[in-house]
């Protein structure tokens, strides 16, 4: 069953033609990989299912209603939310407070909000906060940790937000190839064990390769090719947009 | 720790009800140190923990004032007759009559106040950063303008309070304890607000607003709460003010843009931006520096004044808390916590 349909959607800015035609679902329960060389339209495909900009035309659904009209926060409270390329972390708060405010806010009435954490929910930020590493550091001004440990922390606030779909743009950029290892199998964990539906960007194909169950690739906005990591592998169209052919 | 903490508060408490029996003479500077403290610590609400730094708080001030002054005096008489006769008429306010006008017009200016910051802070809060403090400051001058040519609020020559018919001193002490009970409840709501997930969102809202919002919190909401929230306190010690004051006009005492409306984000700088207690030791440090400046220094104050803010944000950025905070980050909690043994399995 699909939980994202994206059907023909097309997005100019000025006369680049950024995404053009581009129809794409996602699984629920399943990870779906979005590859394709720089500059190809993945990040602005991304901005157009969060609420970023306005699409040119199509249709964007989440869970069978049309969100392409609405704006972030709206989406995000519908249980649909991203990850940053460049991280983006309450830099002035330690790791524990940034995870606290990630609590879900959609599910807390007003007056909820003007309550103190409970012990449960700072006992789930430090469960969260060891699961992707960084318990160790959890009092630790967040802005003063590393681009990777920012970026494993933004991972984990986004778990703690409950989502039902996370978007992740380029989750193992400038992350040390000793640690990608780890985050691939905190992402299959987050996907098997606490059931969240995955739509990975991915310039590392290793990675991607080895989480996804099905590809799509774009290339000059438009979709190249879609399929399962080893169709993708031997699609001569991909090893072209990738290699440069004429 | 708690019993330690305990002890503080009580002392702390004890001082501020002694301190205007113990030096009488500064009773009125005691509580000008009041008002100081309150409209540094609200400023912060916005300025320290959300990151939008108002110029403009001051119309609350002003706007409080004159609330408070309309309905005290509109309890009694008509406002527009009383104003008209610019103190040509024979109005008496009987001590009751005072003191009712007194609280009402306290209270009344300030829900009005913060029922004003939702109105503008629905069309203000479109704007970031310093387009935020200029739209915020144009705000407060308008307001100043527009007040100054309203003829029913005593237009240019302002506006004349009943006067509390008994000891002149006991009006002063009693000044005092209204500013002390204002600043006293704002610094136990803000230290329980800023415990609040409330209190974290707006952190969040000061640190990346875009994050914020693509985690589905209610940005524009948290934003107007905070600012009414402020804006009620500030309303409240505006109308104090305008009775310690009886008489004030609208723009070098109501809407005073570049006196108060400075002097309490300089408070806040010197304190430290973002903290609970920077802005409290902001404002004495401020309080003590103008007093001694003023008296000492006459001719010279404005200099030293504009010396002293350019030092701070020069050197010290981030005030004597954030200054604190870097020397002894362990005072503040930041620390790193060994893992213990049981977690070890998780890897």
């Amino acid at each position: 069953m699909s939980i994202i349909d994206v059907s023909s959607v097309s997005k100019s800015y000025g006369g680049v033609k950024a995404n053009s035609d581009i129809s794409i679902t996602v699984e629920k329960g399943g990870i779906t990989g979005l590859i394709g060389p720089n500059g190809s339209g993945k990040t602005t495909l991304f901005n157009s299912i969060v609420g970023y900009h306005p699409i040119d035309s199509g249709s964007i659904k989440f869970e069978g209603q049309e969100i392409s009209r609405m704006q972030v926060p709206e989406i995000a409270r519908l249980g649909l939310l991203r990850t940053f390329q460049q991280t983006r972390i309450y830099g002035e708060m330690n790791c524990v407070e940034n995870m606290l405010i990630s609590l879900p806010h959609r599910k807390m009435t007003f007056w909820e909000n003007f309550q103190p954490n409970s012990k449960q929910d700072h006992e789930k930020a430090e469960r969260l906060l060891e699961f992707v590493g960084l318990y160790e550091k959890r009092f630790l001004r967040s802005g003063s940790l590393s681009f990777g440990q920012q970026k494993l922390l933004e991972f984990a606030m986004a778990l703690m937000n409950e989502p039902t779909v996370l978007l992740l743009d380029e989750p193992t950029a400038g992350i040390n190839p000793t640690l990608i290892n780890g985050l691939i199998e905190r992402l299959k964990r987050a996907n098997s064990e606490f059931g969240i539906t995955l739509f990975i960007i991915e310039h590392n194909m290793r990675v991607i390769m080895n989480m996804a169950d099905q590809i799509y690739c774009l290339a000059h906005g438009e979709l190249l090719a879609a399929g399962s990591a080893d169709e993708i592998q031997n699609d001569q169209s991909v090893i072209d947009a990738y290699l440069g052919a004429h | 720790m708690t019993m330690q903490k305990t002890s503080f508060y009580a002392i702390l408490l004890a001082i501020i009800v002694a301190a205007p029996f113990l030096f009488p003479d500064f009773t009125t500077q005691l509580a000008t140190l009041w008002l100081f403290i309150i409209v540094a610590m609200t400023w912060d609400m916005t300025g320290g923990q959300m990151g939008y730094n108002s110029l403009g708080n001051i119309f609350f001030y002003g706007t409080g004032m004159y609330v408070a002054a309309v309905i005290a005096i509109g309890l009694v008489y008509d406002v527009g007759e009383y104003t008209g006769a610019s103190g040509g008429g024979r109005y008496d306010f009987t001590n009751e009559q005072y003191i009712i006008g007194f609280i009402l017009g306290t209270l009344g200016a300030g829900v009005f106040c913060a029922l004003s910051a939702f109105v503008l802070g629905y069309v203000l809060f479109g704007l970031r950063g310093p387009y935020f403090a200029i739209g915020t400051l144009g705000t407060a001058i308008a307001a100043g303008e527009l007040v100054s040519n309203w003829d029913w609020v005593g237009g240019g020559q302002g506006i004349t309070l009943p006067v509390y018919g008994g000891d002149y001193d006991q009006t002063k002490l009693f000044i005092y304890f209204a500013f002390a009970v204002v600043g006293v409840i704002l610094f136990i709501f803000l230290k329980w607000l800023y415990g609040t997930r409330f209190g974290a969102a707006i952190n969040a809202i000061r640190d990346d607003e875009e994050k914020a919002e693509a985690m589905g919190l209610r940005t524009l909401r948290y934003k107007l709460w905070t600012w009414a929230m402020s804006a009620f306190f500030v309303g409240m010690v505006g109308g104090i003010s305008a009775f310690q004051l009886i008489s004030f006009e609208p723009l070098e005492s109501a809407y005073q843009t570049i006196n108060l409306g400075i002097f309490m984000v300089v408070c806040v700088l010197l304190g430290g931006k973002g903290t609970l207690w920077g802005p409290i030791i902001g404002a004495i440090m401020f309080q003590v520096f103008k007093e001694v400046t003023w008296n000492y220094f006459l001719g010279w104050q404005w200099v030293a004044l504009g010396a002293l803010i350019v030092i701070t944000v020069v050197y010290f950025q981030d005030g004597l808390m954030g200054w604190l905070q870097q020397k002894k980050p362990e005072w503040f909690g930041i620390r790193i916590d060994q893992k213990e043994a049981a977690s070890e399995a998780a890897k």
